[in-house]
């Protein structure tokens, strides 16, 4: 005996198995980015006046995002459309679109979370704040006075060997592209600051005290921003190759049975479309409040 | 792949084209909505304020793309349900958390 | 037939014969029959014996801790060297066990237990098994999937083993994983316990997928809600509460991983000190969130270790009573109740957090409502036992112990839903006792029952009569002796999680006063540990008979004389004896209710599901061999 209702509809319910089970899956990720919101409302609510930051993504690049996310969406159901109607080569183009829109996302995504990953802050040994994104380092070699200059950080110190030789550098001084202030508490609220200078800003090592870039670890609402964002973009990714792979080689299965293909383009679009409602909601959660 | 067939579904397909760009529009629409609400001068509207009208339309939004590209309008009435359910809970999570954490007993400071 | 029209909706016939042609004359070889095995009979029994093997490690786990609480600091007799030599000398010097030791077999038995031995059996053994066979389907919606979801049960378990001998040992943070604890311990065993707890919840969020889509889609023509067998009623609910509620722990999991190893605070306060110094982190976390979304999970968890086995009782009663249960619609509206009302209860686990009056009051309130379904399910299974003809098999007489056992779990649970009572009682031994009555002589012996109840169907053979006896005596006057004075010790205010059992406490060691001091333990308290151990160690004892009967009777156990040796009306017992891969020949229709035993009229005392209204016999099956 075969399994019944893999294509078609079971009268009662009216559904075929696997858009049961893609929605039973849906409500189950429901509950884990709802987990996941909730943590963030709690931790938003529960942190003092002045210490939760405002403006530090940026809304554009988010905007542009949630376009493209949107119109990968329109085009996952256009995909799907197109195989109701029988129209191959029509599916074959909006399903390329899809995956070509995905990952410009996650390119968009990579691109922000570099941004972050070179924003530094460092605390001045005077009680002061230095923060910006990071432009030079100059390491100086103290056995030879030798100096280096790099373009990315490379900690406090750091040993090279070459030549069988190792050389040992420590930092000198750093140049960020950003400004100083002496409250921590204004580099929280970007929003309500006008004009926000800009230039560089070279701190020595003696001056500072301490420097962190902009990682999960800096405040809780980096943590939970990556956190939130890093798990929705492994499920960007999840959903790019499972369309991926129907596009590519599982697409020999419209020939041998378009309609349960069909149905794997419709579940496969209904976990994309889930994918962009979260977002729907991540974008003004994070990048507008 | 027979002609006829897809000569009556191009019907279909363009209805369904044209309604995918209205939903685009309405997505693009909602999306401009919320960060024009987000600019708004906080001295005329409160943070509270503007957070409750960028939620509403955050959920306008959901809605329009669970409802129409999700098909969830037009779905079973066991989706529906058990999504009812889902909702319900995550409410529960949210709502009682948030309770908890600021229902102190009597004379302690937060 | 060639697949050129792409008309929609296309419905074709010509499925099933498609669907054949793949698989007729197609041998699986060994490793695609019992190791990659598809078949929800397989997956069922690799689930099974897979957490039978974890529970007993977990039971181990047990004895160990129950020797460092009697005799504290002594060496154990003929494992203790063994200890020494596997994990080292800082953590089991001369074979003692240290109070990190302890603290990691605490942690790992209470994780073992419930997800690697209670769920995947209860749950996903029993249930992969039994559900299809009972709802007439051929197999699961979606056989990959379950195959899936096995192995990341089996990964998840690996690694929670694994943890154990890596430098620092395994997890020790209680099965609860509180933060701070939780981030600040410096081992890496905790790091196992997430990623182990992400395998695992991975798996029964594809196995609760699996039955739910089963249950809804598979279910044989005939066979409506209300003529499902209450096992399902009670498997399905079990998945609903599966799939909603474990998320919410993967998300914290997700972020206490990310607390362990990227140094951010979602669980740390601000100011938050360790061996003190200032712990150089960003701060502004919070401990009770990790509270409140482990036990939004915890709490349903619980119910998800009671219902299957629940749900096992039922059909052992209605059979080895051969009347109709009584009350069927009650237990169905109450299973559903209790998968509501698990939800929003769990905060009475927090009772001692600080929280306000108002909302104490609502998880009160939540809490004592929910207890009415339980007692109206437990009614329902007492009533049924009333003017019945009861056969006193193995699986009846676990079944029957399950009811007071259960009951005293229960009854037990309500000082601890009062916050008032809670007070005093929560994190002492009272609420070891509680959830052990309600688990252990509960739950576990609700699945030796089903064990010995469906043993027949998987093997054909009976398991003997005789040793299941002492099984049962033996396991219920043991567990009574281990777990009974416990509600003693917890109300005389020992805490749980102590490694020395108390002896700080005690009027021994005590200068001030002994057991006159505020919590003091007297010296009988003290002595009752002596019981608890050589209860445990006869309990240890008595499941060997059990363990040989499982395997033995596989071979020479008595045959049973036909594929329905219990007489019973499910139609997991209309199958062949083991059923064959598809499991019926031909598509099983059924015309009445789940229990119809001793119908008037009708000339045997039981009347199968898929027996037709006039009389007919059901189309015959292929006799046992």
């Amino acid at each position: 005996m075969e399994i019944p209702y893999t294509s078609k509809p079971r009268p009662d319910t009216g559904l075929y198995n696997a858009k049961l089970g893609i929605w039973l899956f849906l409500a189950s990720e429901v509950m884990l980015f709802g987990g996941l919101f909730s943590a963030y409302v709690l931790l938003r609510v529960g942190a003092p006046q002045g210490e939760w930051p405002h403006g530090w993504l940026n809304v554009w690049l988010g905007t542009l995002n949630t376009v493209i996310l949107a119109l990968s969406a329109i085009t996952t159901l256009l995909a799907w459309v197109a195989c109701k109607v029988g129209q191959f080569s029509k599916f074959k183009f909006f399903h390329a679109c899809t995956i070509a829109l995905a990952l410009t996302f996650l390119c968009v995504k990579m691109y922000e979370y570099h941004d972050k990953w070179i924003h530094y802050e460092i605390k001045l040994t005077d009680g002061k704040f230095a923060d910006g994104h990071f432009e030079s380092a100059v390491y100086v070699n103290k056995a030879t006075d030798k100096e280096l200059e790099e373009h990315s950080f490379r900690g406090m110190a750091f040993s090279e060997v070459s030549g069988g030789v190792t050389n040992h550098y420590e930092l000198a001084s750093v140049t960020l592209e950003g400004r100083t202030v002496s409250d921590e508490k204004e580099l929280m609220d970007l929003r309500s600051q006008k004009h926000i200078e800009l230039g560089p800003v070279k701190v020595e090592r003696a001056q500072i005290k301490s420097m962190q870039n902009y990682g999960p670890w800096h405040n809780t609402f980096l943590a939970i921003y990556f956190t939130l964002t890093g798990l929705h973009a492994l499920h960007i990714l999840g959903g790019t190759l499972v369309i991926g792979y129907l596009w590519g080689p599982g697409r020999k299965m419209w020939k041998t049975d378009p309609e349960r293909f069909t149905n794997r383009i419709e579940v496969s679009g209904l976990f994309w479309h889930f994918v962009d409602l979260v977002w729907i909601f991540l974008f003004p959660v994070l990048y507008l409040m | 792949m027979s002609e006829s067939h897809s000569a009556e579904h191009a019907v279909d397909f363009k209805t369904y084209f044209r309604r995918c760009v209205y939903v685009f529009i309405a997505v693009v629409c909602t999306t401009s909505l919320m960060i024009g609400v987000s600019f708004l001068d906080p001295k005329h509207y409160s943070w509270t304020a503007k957070v409750a009208m960028i939620l509403v339309v955050a959920c306008a939004n959901a809605f329009v793309v669970a409802g129409f590209l999700m098909h969830l309008l037009s779905e079973k009435k066991l989706i529906y349900t058990m999504l009812a359910f889902t909702v319900f809970f995550f409410a529960g999570l949210m709502g009682l958390t948030i309770w908890a954490m600021h229902d102190l007993p009597l004379g302690s400071s937060h | 037939m060639e697949t050129t029209v792409q008309q929609f909706p296309p419905f074709r016939e010509a499925d099933a014969h498609h669907g054949h042609g793949e698989h007729a004359h197609h041998e699986p070889g060994f490793w695609e029959k019992y190791i990659f095995s598809t078949d929800h009979k397989t997956i069922g029994i690799q689930y099974g014996l897979t957490a039978l093997m974890f529970m007993l490690f977990g039971f181990g786990l047990m004895i160990l801790m129950r020797w460092q609480i009697a005799h504290p600091g002594v060496p154990v007799p003929f494992l203790g060297p063994l200890l020494e030599k596997v994990l080292g000398s800082v953590v089991a010097p001369h074979g003692a066990i240290s109070p990190e030791l302890y603290n990691s077999f605490g942690a790992m038995h209470g994780t073992i237990m419930v997800f690697l031995g209670i769920v995947p059996l209860a749950f996903a053994a029993f249930g992969n098994y039994v559900v299809p066979l009972m709802i007439g389907a051929p197999d699961m919606t979606f056989p990959r999937v379950n195959m899936a979801s096995y192995q990341a049960y089996f990964v998840g378990g690996l690694i929670m083993l694994v943890s154990f001998f890596i430098p620092g040992g395994a997890a020790q943070a209680g099965w609860t994983s509180y933060s701070p604890l939780a981030t600040t311990i410096p081992t890496d065993g905790q790091l196992f316990w997430i990623i182990g707890m992400v395998f695992l919840i991975s798996s029964s969020l594809l196995g609760a997928v699996n039955f739910i889509a089963t249950i809804i889609q598979l279910r044989a023509p005939g066979m409506t809600w209300m003529r499902l067998p209450w096992f399902v009623w009670a498997q399905f609910v079990t998945a609903f509460i599966l799939l909603l509620a474990f998320p919410p722990l993967e998300a914290a999991a997700v972020m206490q991983l990310m607390d362990n190893v990227a140094h951010t605070s979602f669980f740390l306060p601000t100011g938050l000190a360790v061996g003190g110094q200032l712990a150089n982190v960003s701060g502004g976390g919070s401990p009770l969130l990790w509270q409140h979304l482990f036990w939004f999970l915890g709490h349903p968890e619980v119910y998800v270790l009671i219902l299957p086995a629940m749900g096992i009782v039922c059909e052992v009663i209605a059979n080895n009573t051969r009347k109709p249960i009584w009350g069927y619609k009650s237990l169905v509206y109450a299973v559903l109740a209790i998968g509501f009302l698990s939800f929003i209860v769990w905060a009475h686990h927090m009772y001692l957090t600080g929280m306000g009056t108002k909302i104490s009051t609502f998880f009160q309130a939540t809490t004592m409502i929910i207890s009415i379904p339980s007692v109206i399910i437990l009614t329902c299974f007492f009533m049924s036992l009333w003017g019945a003809s009861i056969r006193f098999t193995t699986p009846m007489l676990f079944a029957l112990a399950f009811l007071p056992m259960f009951g005293i779990g229960g009854l037990t649970g309500l000082p601890l839903g009062f916050n008032v009572s809670d007070i005093h009682l929560h994190d002492t031994y009272y609420i070891i006792a509680h959830f052990h009555y309600v688990v252990a002589p509960g739950t576990i012996f609700a699945l030796f029952a089903g064990v010995y109840y469906w043993y027949p169907k998987m093997t054909g053979r009976m398991m003997n009569e005789f040793w299941g006896r002492v099984h049962f005596w033996g396991s219920l006057v043991f567990m009574n002796v281990v777990f009974m004075p416990m509600f003693l010790q917890g109300m005389a205010g020992m805490l749980r999680r102590m490694s020395d059992g108390g002896a700080n406490y005690s009027a021994a060691v005590n200068a001030r006063g002994g057991a006159e001091v505020i919590g003091g333990l007297s010296g009988n308290i003290m002595e009752l540990h002596q019981g608890i151990l050589i209860g445990a160690l006869c309990l240890g004892l008595v499941q060997i008979p059990f363990i040989i009967n499982v395997f033995w009777s596989i071979k020479h156990g008595e045959k049973v004389k036909s594929d329905n040796p219990w007489d019973a009306t499910t139609l997991d017992w209309q199958t062949p004896t083991p059923p064959p891969h598809g499991n019926f020949e031909h598509e099983m229709h059924v015309y009445r209710g789940p229990y119809e035993y001793s119908m008037p009229g009708h000339a045997t005392d039981f009347t199968p599901q898929n027996e037709p209204e006039n009389g007919a016999a059901p189309k015959p099956m292929a006799a046992a061999h």
